[in-house]
């Protein structure tokens, strides 16, 4: 039977049945050592504990905890569960050989654990939640702006003796006296991005710099200033 | 509605009495009722400069504790029609000064139709200086063309920004104008001095006046005559003309280069 007769097949009215996909909470059980009369013992105290919440109720087994080479002897775990009133329906993570031992006494296996292999996409997501903050006044010796979880964006000079602090990057579209600091909590990415520098200091995920003395090719010019191999790099922005 | 004007700078000795004076004199001239506080409780300088020491008998904070009455209180200028003196007290200190009293008193003005009130602001940030600008809608910041003033006053611009109370109920912020006082441009133009330019660049906000280094200023005040009053003055008519721009004239900036003929010739004559 090729795939497409299959879904015609179940497709059609006159089936005794139909599949659909459906999500549940399950309870996952990690399991960290395999001796079986330890398990037991804890187990039938978790039961006691709470007599009826765990009646019937399916029960996955994390074997993330378990070194690759172990040997589980699945039958016995199985029993152990079930002896609780328990219904073990499945593994999750491990060693492939691990789970192989696991289908053969008769458990399904999971798909493993999402927060455990992070797809590159949950990264773009984080970028679209990212709080911006927007500020039109200049800012004066004494005040202090932070933007938590994202971008800070300032249209008017930041004065010396004030402070610019950010998540993300830093936007000057100003001129920068005061001091800059990008990547507060560690964004080894962020840059600071402005139209004219004369900072007192500037900071990218922790690596500060004094400004005495500028470079000529930066003054007077809009430059950014960058991580590159652990230097803060500054240099002007091409035209 | 009274317009409530702090005279304020941060750093001490740039020049707010002597700016406070003048304006509030200015005004007055012009036929506006005004009225003139020294917030500078402890240090009590504007009724020298404007001349009425000898008439003090009530001040500002036998007001508050309500010793006495306003009316008591405030002290008529002879020169000048409608201009009033509130005289700051000697013997206290800055705690005296209460938030209810303040702005009862600004109350009390503004039933006696009073339409300016320029506050003189003691120097610092501390709570003078906080209750001097607390209830402005507009505010002077005098700088004087060297670095520390210009950073004292961009603190203190910060602190307008954030500590007011137009700013802490969300109103319109308060309309910020710069006095560069103490400006000699022939020391800006050798570069011992800011120039006008940087200052109003530092600070990005506009320039309402330039008044020159001027002997003048030090003989007035010690004869108790705000430097206004003083027409041949350089700095008088700079003071004169602040006031003709604050209240909207189209005036241009005068004296902000050397006019060496003019220097020499004031040399000699020793004015």
């Amino acid at each position: 039977m090729t795939l497409e007769s299959i879904t015609r097949f179940l497709a059609e009215d006159s089936s005794p049945f139909e599949l659909k996909g459906s999500l549940f909470t399950l309870t996952v059980m990690h399991l960290r050592r395999t001796d079986w009369d330890a398990v037991a013992y804890h187990l039938a105290q978790k039961v006691r504990q709470a007599p009826g919440f765990f009646n019937n109720i399916p029960v996955v087994v994390d074997l993330q905890a378990l070194s690759p080479d172990a040997t589980v002897d699945f039958g016995e775990l199985w029993n152990l569960l079930r002896r609780q009133g328990m219904v073990p329906v499945g593994v999750r993570n491990g060693a492939s050989q691990l789970q192989t031992a696991a289908v053969r006494a008769g458990f399904a296996v999971l798909p493993e654990n999402r927060a455990l292999t992070p797809k590159p996409n949950d990264q773009a997501v984080s970028a679209v939640a990212k709080h911006n903050k927007i500020i039109h006044q200049p800012i004066r010796s004494g005040q202090q702006v932070y933007a938590p979880d994202g971008d800070l964006i300032l249209l008017g000079p930041i004065s010396v003796g004030a402070e610019v602090l950010a998540d993300g990057n830093i936007h000057v579209y100003g001129t920068l006296r005061g001091r800059a600091l990008a990547g507060v909590k560690g964004d080894i990415e962020a840059r600071i991005f402005c139209t004219n520098l004369e900072a007192e200091l500037v900071s990218i995920a922790g690596r500060y710099r004094t400004i005495e003395e500028l470079e000529p090719e930066n003054r007077d010019t809009p430059v950014q200033l960058y991580l590159s191999e652990d230097r803060l790099i500054i240099s002007p922005l091409p035209k | 509605m009274a317009r409530v004007i702090v005279v304020t700078s941060g750093k001490g000795g740039v020049g707010k009495t002597t700016t406070s004076a003048s304006f509030a004199t200015g005004l007055a001239q012009r036929g506006y009722k005004t009225a003139v506080i020294d917030f500078d409780v402890g240090l009590r300088n504007l009724d020298l400069i404007m001349g009425c020491e000898r008439r003090v008998v009530y001040d500002f904070v036998n007001v508050i504790n309500r010793e006495a009455n306003l009316n008591q209180a405030l002290i008529k200028d002879k020169r000048v029609e409608n201009l009033y003196i509130l005289p700051a007290s000697q013997t206290r200190d800055k705690e005296a000064l209460s938030h209810e009293g303040v702005e009862r008193i600004f109350e009390e003005l503004q039933q006696n139709d009073f339409e300016y009130v320029v506050c003189d602001s003691p120097a610092g940030i501390e709570r003078g200086a906080l209750m001097a600008l607390y209830f402005a809608d507009e505010a002077l910041i005098v700088t004087n063309p060297e670095v520390s003033s210009v950073r004292d006053s961009d603190r203190i611009l910060g602190i307008l920004a954030s500590k007011s109370r137009r700013a802490e109920q969300g109103d319109e912020p308060v309309k910020e104008h710069l006095v560069l006082s103490r400006y000699a441009p022939i020391r800006a133009t050798n570069g011992d001095m800011l120039t006008v330019d940087d200052v109003v660049e530092i600070l990005s906000i506009p320039l309402l006046g330039v008044i020159p280094d001027s002997q003048s200023v030090l003989q007035s005040s010690n004869a108790g005559v705000p430097i206004v009053l003083d027409e041949t003055s350089d700095a008088g008519q700079a003071y004169a003309d602040l006031v003709g721009r604050f209240l909207g004239e189209d005036l241009p900036h005068r004296f902000l280069t050397p006019e060496k003929k003019n220097f020499f010739k004031r040399l000699f004559k020793g004015n």
